[in-house]
């Protein structure tokens, strides 16, 4: 099931927001903001990371595709071997 | 350490201020803006409170100074803008500031009505001249008429003027109408006269300067033909009316001269000196106002101070933050300095008070449009948790869920950035208009919500 093209990314972008949301607020220089930064990055991680991972796992498992006419999908039925009307490709 | 997390610890202060020293301190504490005057003496009128002289002295300067301000708009001079923030000066300076406004609004109403008649005197005689111009054509289509049917034998001169004791029983009236007023007249004069008069009008082709308004208004000069003295009496009453200057008809105006009636100079010269006197104050306004504004709030301040008789002293409560305090006691010392005064003025921290303590955020030039757009909904309680920090990251973030493009993403961040680069220039200009002080203000919340709507438009696929 985790194929590399679905591995990479999540482990990408997983590493890049926990650097930004555990790693960064420890290294944010002392000074009057300093609160006010940590909140920052760790509410941004926190949100991007999610929004990302949201439409990552919608687009692993669509519950509904693109709409198309059905000269493209005979075209595509033609061009392709294993691609069958009804059935997701495994 | 105060934070932003939760609004500030408060206290309550009560300042003992010697009298003299009193208008000083206030000004050093209001450069300052840490504290938060309460108001001792709320059941007093206002007529009655104690600096109220001195409130009107100031409303007074501002009014002579919104004279003058309208009056250099008038006359389109650029106004400088001040950059630096005067401190409001002392009392005595009132008075020299109160004999300066004076003086330029004395100036400015002396040549305003010098210039207003010189053009009403102006315009009288340029109207006249119009007038003798285009009833000469008159008379000479007349005379032209007249020779070819040969009914009248009377001499018309040919210079200037025209003898009405010549022609049997025809007088006439001529004057100066402006043209949105005429076809009305020229009805009017119809209805009432039964269409028994003659009425010839001609326009005159470049617009004449009305002198009160200073707009340019078109008028055309008309003559009216009639016989009798009843036609005579009503065309007069028309024309009396209408409030149009008429120019009877025994006169002659052979004197006058057929050139162009160039403008006098003394009004080309009374004009040269109310743009310089203008023109000097337009340096100062901005400056004037600043301190007459800061002037007008001390003593708005002052006159919220309870005053000790016993011991000459102006007692004032206040609010404080805890962390402040230090600044404030500075801030007294400061003013007492510059005041000369003796005794120095006491700060005393006044301790367990129930009253309700104000909230206070300190927030800088990031946060500030946070934090007031937090408020807009609901000020929070003292010491309670501020939602403001939070709003910083999730309102910009919902906004690029919804925005979702990262074309126009770009764009926003590049105005954005632009803003933020060019802030100190650009802050002057944002007070003027409305719309685009609400945009600058609000300049970190569109730079926030540029990066959000790029990083969704990347998620959506969304360019344009």
């Amino acid at each position: 099931m985790a194929a590399t093209a679905t591995v990479v990314p999540v482990v990408v972008m997983t590493l890049f927001w926990l650097l930004i949301g555990a790693v960064a607020p420890f290294l944010v220089p002392k000074g009057p903001n300093k609160g006010i930064i940590q909140l920052m990055l760790i509410l941004t991680a926190i949100c991007c990371y999610t929004f990302w991972a949201l439409a990552f796992i919608m687009q692993l498992n669509p519950l509904i595709g693109p709409s198309l006419e059905n000269t493209t999908i005979l075209a595509i039925e033609w061009n392709w071997e294993d691609f069958h009307r009804g059935s997701a490709s495994k | 350490m105060g934070s932003l997390f939760r609004s500030e610890k408060m206290t309550l202060a009560q300042l003992f201020l010697q009298s003299e020293a009193a208008y000083a301190c206030v000004s050093e504490l209001g450069e300052l803006g840490l504290v938060q005057f309460r108001d001792l003496n709320p059941d007093v009128a206002a007529f009655q409170k104690k600096f109220v002289n001195e409130v009107r002295r100031c409303d007074e300067m501002e009014r002579k100074l919104r004279f003058l301000e309208g009056e250099i708009k008038k006359a389109k001079i650029p106004i400088t803008v001040a950059n630096d923030n005067p401190a409001a000066p002392p009392p005595r300076a009132m008075i020299d500031l109160e004999a300066t406004f004076e003086k330029l609004e004395n100036e400015m109403k002396d040549v305003n009505n010098n210039t207003e008649s010189l053009k009403r005197n102006y315009l009288e005689l340029t109207e006249l001249q119009h007038v003798l111009t285009k009833t000469r054509t008159f008379f000479r289509d007349f005379e032209v008429r007249r020779g070819s049917q040969g009914q009248f034998d009377t001499q018309i001169a040919e210079e200037g003027g025209i003898r009405s004791d010549h022609l049997p029983g025809l007088g006439m009236l001529a004057g100066v109408i402006s043209r949105e007023r005429f076809t009305g007249f020229e009805r009017m004069l119809w209805r009432v006269c039964h269409g028994n008069v003659f009425l010839r009008h001609a326009e005159i082709e470049s617009p004449l300067e009305d002198p009160s308004t200073g707009y340019e208004i078109h008028k055309v000069v008309f003559i009216i033909f009639f016989q009798g003295e009843q036609l005579k009496s009503r065309v007069k009453r028309i024309l009396d009316g209408c409030n149009k200057q008429n120019i009877s008809n025994n006169t002659t105006y052979s004197h006058f001269s057929t050139g162009q009636y160039k403008k006098p100079k003394v009004l080309h010269q009374t004009q040269e000196h109310r743009l310089r006197a203008l023109a000097l104050a337009a340096k100062n306004i901005t400056v004037w106002f600043i301190k007459v504004r800061k002037i007008k709030a001390i003593y708005h301040i002052l006159n919220c101070f309870n005053l000790d008789v016993t011991r000459n002293c102006l007692i004032a409560e206040c609010w404080c933050p805890v962390l402040d305090l230090d600044q404030i006691q500075h801030a007294l010392t400061r003013g007492t300095e510059r005041s000369e005064s003796s005794v120095p003025s006491i700060l005393h921290v006044v301790e367990n008070i129930d009253k309700d303590h104000p909230t206070y955020n300190r927030v800088n030039k990031f946060t500030t449009a946070f934090q007031s757009i937090v408020n807009a909904y609901g000020v929070a309680d003292y010491r309670e948790v501020n939602p403001a920090p939070y709003t910083i990251i999730t309102f910009p973030f919902l906004f690029g869920v919804m925005f979702g493009d990262a074309g126009h993403g770009i764009i926003m961040l590049l105005f954005a950035i632009w803003m933020c680069v060019r802030e100190k220039k650009l802050a002057a200009s944002s007070k003027d208009n409305e719309m685009w002080g609400t945009i600058y203000s609000g300049r970190y919340v569109i730079l926030l919500m540029g990066l959000f709507s790029c990083y969704s438009g990347l998620i959506y696929n969304d360019v344009y």
